[in-house]
């Protein structure tokens, strides 16, 4: 009997012939079976099929156990959808609606996720006409009715320097009742441009995903097309690589320290954090010329060395700067006044974070303890284990600390890499992909976990190209946090999960 | 209490001062930070288009001929070209100073210093000791935007210059757009800019705002601000992203707060009342920051 579920590791690739395509019914309940069980979906996502049907891939996560499964199914104009039984499918669905036009019956809230222009000639999702529909006009808006009720929207632009998204809030005096979100409005058509690659474009590309997660996922993708073509990356690189990484995940977690801090008007962290994080972004320079680390990561290995003073300095950069840090947080830490602001606001609680399938540091501030650089474990990650912290109180404090705590695991990790870098070449060459197959590759990044994959045709280029930022999971999770909140603390509980508009938007 | 106080303190005085020296002193810049290419077409080979080829943005016009230029608006800064030439016709030196009045002005050729023009004497009247300024991300990745944050945390401190980033479009002498100009964002940035008073100022920051970037071939993209022919752009500040101290130098130099090659300030007093620009006390320290490979 032929399996039902190709099983596979992260960074691995497959033959596309391989992948399973089951029954509908089949299909729905394994994916059913896996979510309610605890497993989760990495990536689903779907693909323009012969006779106008959509072939749906589905990649599930089983973390403990480190591995990854991929089977799929095709559908016609719409199927029964699974949202109402497993929520964490409901942005996948959306998506897969406004993508192909196939319709999820039965969705409980299908709504727009992007606004983007379908993959499929001549599908109409939401009954929209050809063009773009206006937004955030052309958009159901939930609402609560009764007297006293007001309603208050923000955005697309915001008040400070950061990317446009929509917020509506259904209030009753400072009390919220509902927070919506409406993103769509960073759509730059990515995977419709990353088609037929790679090219010289595909790099910089990925790069600017999301410009603060330039090397997560440029690694993303790399490992994805390091699967395809078959090529092992040298130690140095690889662990080049971890630098890099830890580096990206350093400089963002220091910043929201000190943004947070910002937010809840403690100036000093916010100043000094402020200015620390640029130690960590200075750093990546250092390495590659670039503050976010672009032009750093190639197919094949990194593009840049360093040399043994190089390096040692580098550490000696690194953990200097991390103690600043250390003493700098803790003012926040240790603030009664601060504390007051950011103890038991905005809660996920554990139960509501794994419905909704959450990923990276706000997952782990409720306790799930989900990491792919132990779950999945490649490159220097499966000979350097970074230790998993999770929180219990999944509020604002929580994820504040999280981020403090692996920070400092990183900072470690980071000077130790560099005081021990392998010795080797930094960079072998890749081929070019090979046709017919399938690769999944996951990083986790400072925002979570990032899931590329990468399906060639029969001449090797990219025939579907998938990014999943983790930000695509989590900002319903801000949507939730809101409820029964202050609508003040609005922008700390945004701070505190920090999430990415133009990784979700593509 | 007094305890928390203390520890503030001291922590602040570990940390000791924050802020660059710039302009007042050098840049310190990383030992392989990339910023204004140069280039020199007579090492060239006939018919020579590595370079070109090698460009994901197709930022090298003329390829191979004495007229070859590098298009700053569009360059990601990635040294793909330099890399590919093998003559050596293109190299990516460590001077910071990218920004320009006109998109053309973004097409560099040769080796020459490349500097933004003071705005005229009106206008720096009015904005030149106090400039506020409204961000508008246009499907900006969030690159441009963490490092425009940066220029006006405590380390690069825009604010000592009067300049300040404002949360309505009403408070506003100006808009500062990052991004490509996503269609979805379009309409909300043209409105935001309706919004502001004028006189008012515009300035793209980033390869997506001066050309698209990247994105420059997608459809539903407008090319940057070139394709929103509506906003007249003021300042075009190129780089993928800018470092914070050439949006710094992109800014001064059209308050007419820096001039020439010198990396000192102009005085603080901005406009003289003939209207001449006031020049850098203590002379001028030109070409300091040329292409050695050290920290300057």
């Amino acid at each position: 009997m032929t399996p039902r579920v190709l099983r596979t590791w992260n960074g691995e690739a497959v033959d596309v012939a391989a992948v399973p395509v089951l029954p509908l019914g089949d299909f729905q309940q394994i994916l059913a079976d896996v979510i309610t069980a605890g497993g989760r979906l990495a990536a689903f996502f779907g693909q323009e099929a012969a006779g106008g049907e959509t072939l749906v891939t589905a990649v599930l996560a089983d973390d403990p156990a480190g591995r990854l499964g991929i089977t799929s199914t095709r559908v016609g104009a719409s199927y029964p959808s699974l949202t109402a039984e497993c929520p964490s499918v409901q942005g996948f669905e959306r998506e897969l609606h406004e993508q192909y036009g196939v319709v999820p019956e039965g969705h409980p809230w299908l709504k727009p996720i992007r606004f983007e222009r379908p993959l499929r000639q001549g599908a109409r999702p939401f009954g929209r006409g050809q063009g773009a529909a206006p937004i955030p006009g052309d958009y159901p808006f939930y609402a609560v009715e009764g007297e006293e009720v007001h309603e208050v929207a923000v955005g697309p632009v915001h008040a400070g320097i950061i990317e446009p998204g929509h917020f509506r809030f259904q209030c009753h005096g400072e009390h919220v009742f509902h927070l919506e979100i409406v993103l769509g409005f960073q759509h730059r058509g990515v995977e419709k441009l990353l088609l037929g690659g790679p090219d010289k474009r595909t790099l910089p590309m990925i790069e600017s995903v999301a410009g603060d997660t330039a090397v997560g996922h440029a690694l993303a993708h790399a490992g994805a097309v390091e699967a395809l073509a078959g090529c092992r990356v040298p130690a140095r690189a690889a662990a080049l690589r971890g630098v890099a990484l830890e580096l990206e995940r350093l400089a963002n977690h220091v910043g929201d320290l000190g943004m947070l801090a910002g937010d809840v008007a403690f100036l000093p962290t916010a100043s000094y954090c402020g200015a620390l994080r640029a130690e960590f972004l200075n750093a990546l320079a250092e390495v590659c010329g670039n503050r976010f680390g672009r032009s750093l990561v190639v197919p094949g290995g990194v593009r840049f060395d360093l040399d043994a003073g190089a390096a040692a300095r580098l550490a000696d950069t690194v953990e200097k700067a991390w103690r600043s840090v250390e003493r700098s947080a803790g003012l926040l830490f240790a603030s009664p006044s601060a504390r007051n602001r950011t103890d038991g606001t905005g809660v996920v609680s554990r139960e509501t974070a794994r419905e909704l399938g959450l990923v990276g540091p706000v997952a782990r501030a409720c306790g799930i303890s989900r990491d792919v650089r132990r779950d999945f474990a490649t490159g220097v990650y499966a000979f350097a284990h970074i230790p998993v912290v999770t929180g219990e109180s999944g509020d604002v404090f929580a994820r504040a600390w999280i981020r403090f705590l692996e920070s400092e695991r990183s900072a470690e990790f980071v000077a130790g890499q560099l005081r021990s870098l392998p010795a080797g070449p930094v960079r072998v060459p890749c081929a070019a992909p090979a046709p017919g197959r399938l690769a999944v590759s996951m990083v986790e990044g400072w925002r979570g976990e990032i899931a590329h994959v990468a399906a060639t045709d029969g001449a090797g280029r990219f025939a579907r190209y998938k990014i999943k930022d983790p930000s695509f999971h989590n900002w319903m999770g801000l949507a939730v946090a809101l409820r029964n909140q202050q609508i003040s603390d609005f922008p700390l509980c945004n701070k505190s999960f920090n999430l990415s508009y133009c990784g979700h938007d593509l | 209490m007094l305890d928390d106080l203390f520890r503030i303190l001291e922590t602040r005085a570990r940390l000791g001062r924050q802020t660059v020296a710039y302009p007042d002193g050098p840049v310190r810049l990383p030992e392989r930070f990339r910023g204004r290419p140069a280039l020199d077409p007579s090492r060239c080979v006939d018919g020579c288009r590595a370079c070109a080829e090698a460009c994901p943005t197709d930022a090298v016009l003329d390829p191979g001929s004495p007229s070859m230029r590098l298009d700053m608006g569009r360059c990601l800064f990635c040294a793909d070209c330099q890399q590919a030439c093998p003559e050596g016709a293109l190299r990516f030196t460590r001077d910071y100073r990218l920004s320009m009045r006109t998109r053309e002005g973004l097409r560099a050729a040769g080796d020459e210093p490349r500097l933004a023009e003071a705005l005229d004497r009106k206008m720096r009247r009015l904005f030149g000791r106090s400039l506020r300024l409204r961000q508008v991300s246009a499907a900006g990745c969030n690159g441009c935007e963490a490092e425009l944050n940066a220029a006006g945390n405590v380390q690069f401190d825009l604010s000592r210059f009067g300049i300040s980033f404002v949360a309505s479009p009403r408070h506003a002498d100006g808009l500062v757009v990052t991004g490509p100009v996503s269609e979805n964002m379009r309409p909300a940035l043209l409105e935001t800019w309706k919004a502001t008073p004028a006189p008012r100022l515009v300035v793209a920051v980033g390869a997506c705002a001066c050309s698209g970037g990247i994105f420059r071939d997608g459809p539903v993209q407008a090319g940057g601000m070139p394709g929103v022919p509506e906003i007249p752009v003021d300042l075009w500040i190129p780089g993928c992203p800018p470092h914070p101290i050439t949006v710094l130098d992109g800014l001064l130099r059209l308050l007419g707060r820096i001039e020439g090659d010198a990396l000192r300030l102009a005085g603080t007093g901005v406009v003289e009342a003939a209207g001449g620009p006031a020049s850098s006390p203590g002379g001028a320290a030109p070409g300091r920051q040329g292409t050695s490979p050290g920290h300057v």
